[in-house]
């Protein structure tokens, strides 16, 4: 009985030990001089991980009574979630090892914040969610304030744990309520109680706490003050971890919540969710216009982006869970290359964040300005690249459930958004002579840039089969 | 005679002071946390009064989870709060102020 459960939840189970025993090499073993090697481990863990995901069935399992569900769209955001973070972490060591940031609690804590994201997106009852979001969180304050003697990393820390164990106080005083009047935690339970008696006052109250809550965790507005300053001040290996596998996680977990619990109910729900998307669209598309910093321009652009993903949602069909899985594969993907480009900007081996002293970076690097420029053209959703595509399956999901309106609004919002960075492009392109950025970019962060460049250059043939993948994926969470 | 509503009412009282506390607090860092550990509290005052009505021991069970990740958290809280009065000589709120959201 255990061991059947216990199977199903292999992959955490292996990550939740592996963290343990890093914790102890580390402690016992020579501190941080063992920090690259368990780093060099970890990502191999997290690959392996993922193969055995990716190799599994796609059936949908339960373990634990319910607790744990194991399907196909848990596979599909595992296997985001699990690559994208072995790939910001070993792209970011170069950044830390010179910054004299190399510790051993970096790849630790970041196993432990996967193990949450994984249990998030695999949960089937509120405890589970709760669970899973807490070890998430907890683990991802502690690295936001990572470098204890600056300012900036420990004021990010502190902005972030406050606002971050407010909005889990939200989320638990919806999932009180919900258990209160659901008279359960599961989620099946829920959506059955709903399907029966219709939604009480009491749930609906509940609902709108954990979308506050889990809003605050995708950072979608108006719960999106923490994300610039978090962004800005966390060390950029950390920020770019911030801005693929959580949001990612924290999307999938969404999703299962409104489709799996609520999914009885979706006009009750998807009002709130579409809601939600416009202020994001919009609040992220022009607070970034006035910005100078890129850590924070890439903030409201992940705000802009969680919009964009919540129209998906906001859709309350199959198809919008596929085009929201597909935005956010696309979103880590373009994500990942930008901060492979961000954590090489540095002048006299000191790093710089202003976009200014990009200003004719194409006569110094013209392969990198070009893949940068792909990059930002990209992300700005320029057709026919493919942002424009995962952009296009988000709005064309909204039509097709009748929201005309919502389509327009993330039409109008992305004509606004391109704006700032075609100014970026402008700066590299034609902008006015400064003393330029160091030339030196380890191969693997010029390789992550030139390739996720290129990824989107050449996804366009068929997306590299990820649209079916979450069509499949769609289809095991709404029934 | 106590009944449900009475319980969920206190906690809701309590749940709104709390959040209250983060946003209205001028003073001290170390107020927040409190005021965080008063919503976390006051949910579980939700929880064990429903576990109680309903008959229904998860709410309970969850109570227990509950607690501890918010040990958990006001540990880590308070870590972040000494690192950040190591740089700063400061955890007053108005000094949280280095970057301008």
């Amino acid at each position: 009985m255990i061991a059947s459960d216990l199977i199903v939840a292999l992959p955490e189970v292996v990550l939740a030990l592996f963290a343990m025993a890093a914790l102890m090499a580390g402690a016992y073993g020579g501190k941080d001089k063992l920090a690259l090697p368990i780093l060099w481990a970890t990502a191999a863990v997290f690959v392996l991980m993922a193969l055995v995901i990716g190799a599994g069935s796609y059936e949908t399992r339960t373990a634990f009574g319910g607790l744990f569900i194991a399907d196909a769209f848990a596979q599909f955001s595992k296997l985001i979630i699990l690559i994208s973070a072995a790939v910001v972490m070993v792209m970011g060591q170069n950044y830390l090892t010179a910054r004299d940031l190399m510790r051993f609690e970096y790849p630790v804590l970041i196993t432990l914040a996967v193990v949450g994201m994984m249990v998030m997106v695999s949960a089937g009852d509120l405890i589970t969610l709760y669970m899973g979001l807490e070890l998430q969180s907890l683990s991802l304050y502690v690295i936001a304030a990572m470098r204890r003697d600056s300012q900036k990393s420990t004021e990010a820390g502190l902005k972030y744990f406050i606002l971050g164990a407010l909005a889990s106080g939200l989320l638990l005083y919806g999932a009180s309520l919900a258990y209160g009047y659901a008279g359960t935690t599961t989620f099946a339970g829920i959506i059955s109680t709903i399907d029966e008696d219709g939604m009480s006052l009491g749930l609906l109250m509940g609902l709108a706490f954990i979308l506050a809550g889990l809003a605050f965790k995708v950072s979608a507005a108006p719960f999106h003050m923490w994300t610039p300053d978090v962004y800005e001040g966390a060390p950029t290996p950390v920020t770019a971890f911030f801005a693929t596998a959580p949001k990612v996680a924290a999307m999938a977990l969404l999703a299962r919540v409104v489709h799996e619990g609520f999914g009885a109910a979706p006009g009750d729900w998807s009002q709130i969710i579409a809601l939600l998307a416009v202020l994001s669209m919009f609040v992220g598309a022009i607070a970034a216009i006035g910005q100078r910093d890129i850590k924070r321009l890439m903030a409201y652009s992940s705000i802009t982006h969680m919009g964009f993903a919540l129209v998906g949602l906001a859709s309350g069909t199959a198809q919008g869970v596929q085009a929201m899985l597909i935005y956010m594969a696309i979103y880590v993907t373009m994500n990942i290359g930008v901060f492979a480009f961000i954590l090489s900007m540095s002048r006299d081996g000191r790093p710089v964040t202003t976009i200014d002293s990009l200003n004719q970076y194409s006569r110094v690097e013209p392969l990198r300005a070009l893949a940068l420029l792909v990059l930002l053209f990209s992300l700005a959703g320029v057709p026919p690249l493919v942002g424009f595509f995962g952009k296009f399956y988000v709005l064309w999901a909204a039509v097709q459930a009748g929201m005309v309106w919502l389509a327009v609004a993330g039409v109008i919002a992305s004509v606004i958004g391109a704006f700032y960075y075609l100014r970026i492009v402008y700066f590299m392109y034609f902008g006015d002579e400064t003393e330029p950025l160091d030339r030196a970019m380890p191969p693997l962060q010029a390789g992550l840039l030139v390739a996720s460049a290129a990824i989107m250059v050449l996804g366009v043939v068929n997306l590299f089969g990820v649209e079916s993948l979450a069509a499949l994926a769609a289809d095991s969470l709404v029934r | 005679m106590v009944g449900l509503e009475h319980y969920l009412t206190v906690a809701a009282a309590l749940f709104v002071i709390g959040i209250f506390g983060i946003f209205l607090n001028r003073k001290n860092v170390i107020v927040i946390l409190m005021s965080i550990e008063l919503m976390l509290l006051s949910v579980n005052i939700n929880l064990v009064a429903f576990s109680s009505f309903l008959g229904d021991l998860v709410g309970q069970v969850f109570t227990m989870f509950v607690l501890t990740v918010a040990a958990a958290e006001a540990a880590i809280g308070l870590a972040i709060i000494v690192c950040f009065f190591r740089t700063r000589g400061t955890i007053d709120v108005e000094d949280v102020n280095v970057m301008k959201g």
